[in-house]
């Protein structure tokens, strides 16, 4: 199940740079929560401060409070166990080049020391079906390298990669951004599924994909968050002229 | 007017392709020409010399004809296992540092500086430098105090360390930076994702580093003289004086002897074979298991 995640005065750089400003917001349990904004307004940095992926930039630095369930995940964990909770699909597809279908997606329990064949077998199984990809896929499991997957494929099996280890969160930073139209709807239909059972944080730049797949959308602008609120408020009568500017593409 | 121009101009452009073309295949016919002239050369003057016995031989005296070179081939087999003992996981070791760990570092850099000297350090002055660390001293090192098959792998395994090394961090460099950031993603420590993820997915260009090196010094005679010194006789213990290849045809190839310049082409022979074969048994060994649409 997922849980819910509160940001409580979030900032980071990047070296000098100040690239977000006092962050303050509730993201729902089991909803999908779509960040809306133009290119370098923060969006990016603002999930991978979501699983201390910031800090693994030598100039990244972050100070507020993340809670991720009951969790304070700056405080209260090691990053490590953070990313286990809070799993990851970037923006391109990045497969392990050199490892089969199989491996990929048993990748994080195997790297993590579980080793039971059967367990793993049903997990990979389980999480090639949850993303849609199982039936093309099952014939080639262990032939096939996850590299020569169509690129809709390879996203399609970085989030079984992700949802293999189980996590509570699942953040998507643009995972459609580099798809052709059909992958990208194949993307959204499974963040529809999916969002029953894991809390689901979407960065994207196509505001008719954040109204067709959240509930819940933020609105990032220069290193802060301009409007959070329902997506149907923000997409039909937002209260900062900002995001009525952005959504109505005046700027952006 | 115009369509003549154009006309012109697409047959100019055809020319230029044409030419430059020609030009790449001549450079390519001048770098492989000479390879390959050697190989001729080598197989005409030195298959003649090859027969069972030179396999299965120690040299005879000198004067004596017949002999072969069964000892050095031996020796070269464990100098060479030596020298990659030493050569191939301290180079690995140190690439993965520079890459991964020490990126930027004062440390990292001082170590590159010192493997690209390293690299363009004679290989006699290698083989003085390991004749006063290890030959001489004979009190306090192990194998030390006389020359031995030890001191020569160390010799050998020294001068490869600094190709290994810095190709391994090339090659890792060439990951690109979203398959260390999808290990990390899933949780995975950042120790185990270089191991099992960046240097995995390096391996195949790590293992041409390697090959490079190994090939590079089967063939050194000069850090030899004064580590492994050669041998007449059957040795097989690393505390003694051990025979290899470029020595035994070194010392052939100016002996006064004809039959010892004969048994000299087919040693030089031998060894490029024996090299070709370690080389190809590697690449096929490590290319098995390798997946369909792999990169």
């Amino acid at each position: 199940m997922g849980v819910g995640i509160e940001v409580i005065n979030l900032n980071a750089w990047y070296g000098t740079n100040h690239t977000l400003q006092d962050i303050n917001l509730n993201i729902p349990a089991n909803h999908a929560t779509a960040l809306i904004g133009p290119s370098g307004c923060g969006k990016s940095t603002f999930v991978r401060c979501l699983n201390r992926m910031h800090e693994t930039n030598p100039i990244g630095r972050v100070t507020g409070t993340v809670r991720i369930g009951d969790l304070d995940i700056y405080k209260d964990a090691k990053p490590v166990e953070i990313r286990r909770r809070v799993g990851m699909v970037f923006q391109r597809p990045n497969p392990f080049p050199t490892m089969s279908i199989y491996d990929n997606v048993a990748a994080g329990l195997k790297l993590n020391g579980y080793s039971s064949r059967r367990v793993l077998d049903e997990i990979v199984e389980k999480s090639l079906k949850n993303s849609a990809l199982w039936d093309e896929v099952k014939d080639d499991l262990r032939k096939k390298s996850g590299a020569s997957l169509s690129g809709g494929q390879q996203q399609r099996l970085c989030i079984a990669r992700a949802l293999a280890v189980d996590p509570e969160v699942l953040l998507m930073d643009e995972p459609a951004s580099a798809l052709d139209p059909v992958s990208t709807s194949k993307i959204e239909d499974l963040i529809f599924q999916l969002k029953s059972q894991y809390t689901i944080v979407i960065v994207t730049h196509n505001m008719q994909q954040a109204a067709r797949v959240a509930e819940k959308t933020g609105f990032f602008l220069n290193g802060r968050m301009v409007e959070f609120d329902s997506t149907h408020k923000i997409f039909t009568n937002p209260s900062d002229k900002r995001t009525e500017d952005y959504i109505t593409g005046r700027f952006g | 007017m115009r369509t003549g121009q154009n006309t012109l101009r697409a047959k100019i452009r055809t020319l230029t392709d044409h030419a430059a073309t020609g030009l790449a295949i001549l450079s390519t016919i001048l770098v492989v020409a000479p390879l390959v002239a050697i190989f001729v050369y080598l197989i005409f003057k030195g298959a003649s010399s090859l027969s069972l016995d030179f396999f299965i031989k120690i040299p005879k005296p000198e004067g004596e004809s017949g002999g072969g070179m069964a000892n050095a081939i031996v020796g070269s087999g464990i100098l060479l296992g030596l020298a990659s003992l030493i050569g191939v996981p301290i180079g690995i070791a140190g690439g993965i540092f520079l890459s991964e760990f020490g990126r930027g570092t004062k440390l990292a850099n001082a170590i590159r500086f010192t493997a690209d000297v390293l690299n363009g350090v004679p290989s006699i002055v290698m083989g003085v430098a390991v004749y006063a660390l290890v030959v001489k001293p004979s009190r306090f090192m192990p194998f030390s105090g006389h020359f031995s098959a030890f001191s020569g792998g160390v010799a050998l395994g020294i001068m490869m360390i600094p190709t290994v090394c810095r190709t391994t961090e090339e090659m890792l460099l060439m990951v690109p930076h979203a398959v260390r950031e999808a290990a990390l993603g899933l949780g995975v420590p950042n120790w185990r994702s270089v191991l099992s993820i960046t240097v995995k997915t390096a391996s195949p260009g790590i293992i041409t580093g390697c090959m490079l090196a190994f090939a590079r010094v089967a063939g050194e005679t000069a850090p030899l003289i004064f580590t492994a010194l050669g041998n007449s006789f059957w040795s097989t213990n690393l505390d003694q004086p051990i025979a290899a290849l470029p020595l035994q045809i070194y010392v052939y190839a100016i002996s006064p002897y004809d039959d010892q310049h004969r048994l000299a082409w087919a040693g030089a022979l031998v060894l490029i074979a024996l090299i070709v074969i370690a080389v190809s048994l590697v690449r096929y060994v490590t290319s098995r298991g390798v997946l369909k649409g792999a990169s």
